[in-house]
């Protein structure tokens, strides 16, 4: 029979990863000075349970990382070496490497050889000095008693015996047989003499003899090990596995105790351990017991054909096991699929029955209400599978923070809140890298050097919080640091350097915008860690395509907060449905600040530039969705039709529609993956009427809509 | 009838398939995440053959061991370590606690049954 042990890789990824980020959590809360011995124990523990695995399933890139990774690790734990910095430093950089290394194994991602050369020897070296410097514990002195060697050394004893029957022999040899491994030679035809290797002392040996033959009788002389013997192994040595007693003898003991009620010998072998209270009548028929086994063999399988009915509670408590399953995310994202399109068939239902008379059909329009009911419990309850906690975040951080602060010589407390706070895995999984970035922006610019904080009058160590929290359908998810802020007249300084629209009338909150154009950067040297000048406008971007928005509140001297707004998820949106001609457009609502019909005098022609529209005193531009995808409008006269105002990226905008037809949820259609990547559009949906309407990407409009102005400059 | 194997091992990857492989052997498997999960089931049910981990948290092989030898049922029922240690010093404290015989990791899935077929059959 071979058996697929592919089948358990993903298992042992899954579990090497929660173990390797279990040890790395645990690395960076150890206190170096006076670590906790149980956490030194979980450390090991994971190391050596990762170990296990890749050496099982013939990962032996990880077995030898973490083979001397847990050598280390194990003279820490039992106190040989004191935990140090560079301790916690290396086995972090193994984490590391590990990680890598299953990544490699688990994704086909390169592996740096490399890094991996230089940790390991960097391991080898510290395991090396652990060795040199150990504290080796003094050698007991001789006179070490039965107890004490129990667990200890091993010892090779020759065993002379005198004259005696060959029943005895028998018996002793399997006696002694219980300390360990025995062999039976003659000696010079009527005695013979025994090897025993074992851990326990001649007293003992002396204790079982007694119960056959006079001590005094005894020769035992202590030999060499020979090679190759270790203790008590009576067979399988070479095949990884032993056996501390006769197979035969496990196997007998094996069969309950009514089972031997049925047997034909049922003699009373105890157990190792108690060989004190058994004479030589006791061990004699184990013995022949032993000699005997065949039969037994026979009988045990027909004993065990008559009983069968036992099992019940086994299977029950085996049931029992877990209460999470493991699902693939091609599972749930088929079932948030099939629960979308059955949202669109309810509400085609429910909008069909609109026109029907309530009286007459008072019992079908019930059902439907019931159905549409029904179906918004069944799609939060499916929506909130894909749902992860912020802690799968935040929990890479921790590290991070540290080796950055590390790096730049300052001092961190690095504070998370609600790192249990939910959000859609596709979001979860596109925040780490901006998160990432703004992370290490507050730790490279935010977060003055220990001196300059003292002298500023501010604790030597900066605050960094993270955290994430619910606000009505978005999750906002901040970093904030009690850093230096930002400096406005730096930033407006230097984007007046470079061109970009700035003056000293804007609002603070116009200048913070700023950092996010492309190729900003105000950091006066460009350090390792960030202030290169790629960056925040990818952050930005990046969130914006998420549909999120980032905000900031700064102020020089008390630090600075990057505010993250998320929706919850990226499978369903609140829409607001827009009219233009036959075409039905969906907006995002998060976009949408606001509608008006404008009076005639509001809209006025900017020569070259399109049009604009008043808006309380403000004047934003105006942009016909008509002309943007070339359609025949109701009306061309914005005055006749809708004024949508839209706000992304700090711009605004008047969207010109001819109507506003509702506001609903709307179940998002990927376009890109069904047909192809449109300008403009960010999706689609099917409408209750089972007719499809484009989403509309508000942001890409807005940036269009200025281009579209340009164009018409130079045209 | 199937004899049923008390698999103990807190990595969850071990234990599955150490229970896949002595499943298809036509073995009854119990699987426990560690010492104290291993002592609570052992006590609820009977078992043909224990195999355990020896570090794992809560409680280790070890301990787990030498409670189940405490127990009137457990006296003689097999008992075999898993361990990547296969020292000498380790097999010693195992054969003190009163396990039967060890058995190194990593194994192949054949290993494993082969190995629990000399024990129990």
């Amino acid at each position: 029979m071979t058996i697929d042990m592919s089948q358990f890789f993903q298992v042992f990824f899954d579990e090497a990863e929660e173990l390797l980020a279990e040890m790395e959590r645990l690395l960076l809360a150890v206190d170096v000075a006076a670590p906790d011995a149980e956490d030194l124990n979980a450390i090991f523990r994971s190391a050596h349970s990762i170990k296990g695995g890749a050496a099982t399933f013939g990962l032996s890139d990880m077995t030898e990382v973490t083979h001397i990774l847990e050598s280390l690790l194990d003279t820490i734990r039992k106190g040989e070496l004191a935990l140090t910095i560079q301790h916690v430093d290396a086995f972090l950089s193994s984490k590391d490497i590990l990680k890598m290394q299953l990544d490699g194994h688990r994704h086909g991602a390169t592996v740096d050889q490399d890094t991996v050369a230089d940790v390991r020897m960097l391991l080898q070296s510290l395991l090396q000095d652990s060795l040199s410097n150990a504290v080796v514990p003094v050698p007991s002195v001789s006179t070490a008693t039965s107890q004490e060697n129990a667990a200890g050394a091993v010892h090779c004893f020759r065993i002379e015996l005198p004259q005696v029957a060959q029943r005895d022999v028998d018996a002793l040899a399997t006696e002694l047989g219980l300390l360990g491994q025995i062999s039976t030679a003659p000696l010079d035809g009527k005695r013979f003499v025994l090897t025993l290797t074992t851990t326990e002392s001649v007293s003992d040996i002396v204790a079982i003899c007694s119960f056959v033959l006079d001590p005094d009788e005894l020769k035992i002389t202590e030999q060499a090990i020979p090679a190759g013997s270790a203790t008590g192994d009576i067979n399988g040595e070479e095949q990884g596995y032993g056996f501390f007693q006769p197979l035969e003898q496990i196997r007998n003991n094996a069969k309950t105790d009514e089972e031997r009620g049925y047997g034909f010998f049922a003699p009373f072998v105890p157990n190792g351990g108690g060989q004190t209270a058994v004479g030589a009548e006791a061990a004699r028929p184990a013995a022949d017991q032993t000699r005997h086994a065949p039969p037994i063999e026979a009988t045990e399988v027909n004993i065990n054909e008559k009983k069968t009915p036992v099992r019940r509670e086994s299977d029950k408590a085996g049931a029992a096991e877990s209460s999470s399953i493991r699902v693939s995310i091609e599972k749930v994202d088929q079932l948030i699929n099939l629960v979308g399109e059955l949202v669109i068939t309810q509400a085609m239902i429910e909008q069909r029955s609109d026109g029907l008379d309530p009286m007459l059909h008072e019992r079908l329009l019930s059902s439907v209400s019931q159905l549409t009911r029904n179906t918004r419990d069944l799609q939060e309850a499916v929506m909130s599978i894909r749902m992860m906690p912020m802690d799968y975040v935040f929990s890479r951080f921790p590290r991070m923070v540290r080796d950055l602060a590390g790096k730049l010589g300052k001092k961190v407390d690095f504070i998370t809140h609600g790192a249990a706070t939910e959000l859609d895995k596709g979001l979860i999984e596109r925040i780490v890298d901006p998160l990432t970035h703004l992370v290490r922006n507050s730790i490279d610019h935010g977060i003055e050097m220990p001196a300059a904080r003292a002298a500023a009058g501010k604790s030597e160590s900066g605050r960094l919080f993270l955290s994430a929290g619910h606000q009505g359908g978005n999750i906002v998810i901040e970093v904030s640091d009690d850093g230096g802020g930002l400096n406005r007249e730096r930033i407006l300084a230097k984007a007046l350097q470079q061109g970009l629209p700035a003056s000293d009338a804007m609002s603070d909150s116009e200048v913070w915008q700023l950092i996010f154009a492309p190729g900003f950067s105000t950091a006066e040297a460009v350090t390792d860690v960030s202030g290169r000048g790629v960056g925040m406008d990818v952050v930005k971007r990046n969130i914006t395509a998420m549909g999120g928005t980032v905000d900031i509140r700064s102020a020089k001297g008390f630090g600075t907060t990057m505010s993250i707004s998320l929706p919850l998820t990226l499978a369903i949106l609140d829409g607001m449905s827009v009219k233009v001609g036959d075409e039905i457009y969906i907006l995002p609502l998060g976009f949408v600040t606001e509608s008006l019909q404008p009076a005639p005098d509001d809209i006025k022609q900017i020569s070259g530039q399109g049009c604009v529209v008043k808006v309380r005193g403000d004047y934003l531009p105006l942009i016909p969705l008509y002309q943007m995808f070339d359609i025949t409008p109701r009306f061309t006269d914005p005055s006749a039709g809708i004024i949508v105002i839209l706000e992304a990226d700090g711009k605004k905008a008047g969207l010109f529609v001819d109507d506003l037809v509702g506001q609903q949820q709307v179940v998002v259609k990927n376009l890109e993956s069904n047909y192809r990547k449109v300008a403009g559009i960010s999706g689609a949906t099917i409408l209750g009427d089972g007719g499809v309407s484009l989403i509309l990407d508000v942001s890409a409009l807005l940036r269009s809509s200025q281009q579209l102005g340009l164009e018409s400059a130079f045209t | 009838m199937a004899k049923t194997v008390l698999a103990v091992d807190d990595s969850s990857s071990l234990r599955q398939m150490v229970a896949f492989s002595l499943k298809a052997a036509g073995y009854h498997v119990i699987e426990a995440v560690d010492g104290q999960d291993g002592l609570e089931k052992a006590r609820n049910q009977t078992v043909d053959l224990v195999l355990t981990d020896q570090n794992m948290p809560r409680m280790d092989g070890l301990s787990l061991i030498k409670l189940l030898r405490g127990m009137a049922n457990y006296q003689k029922v097999p008992i075999l370590m898993l361990t990547t240690e296969s020292g000498d010093e380790m097999k010693a404290q195992g054969r003190a606690a009163g396990a039967n015989g060890w058995l190194v990791k990593p194994f192949d899935p054949q290993r494993l049954i082969e190995v629990v077929k000399k024990v129990i059959g």
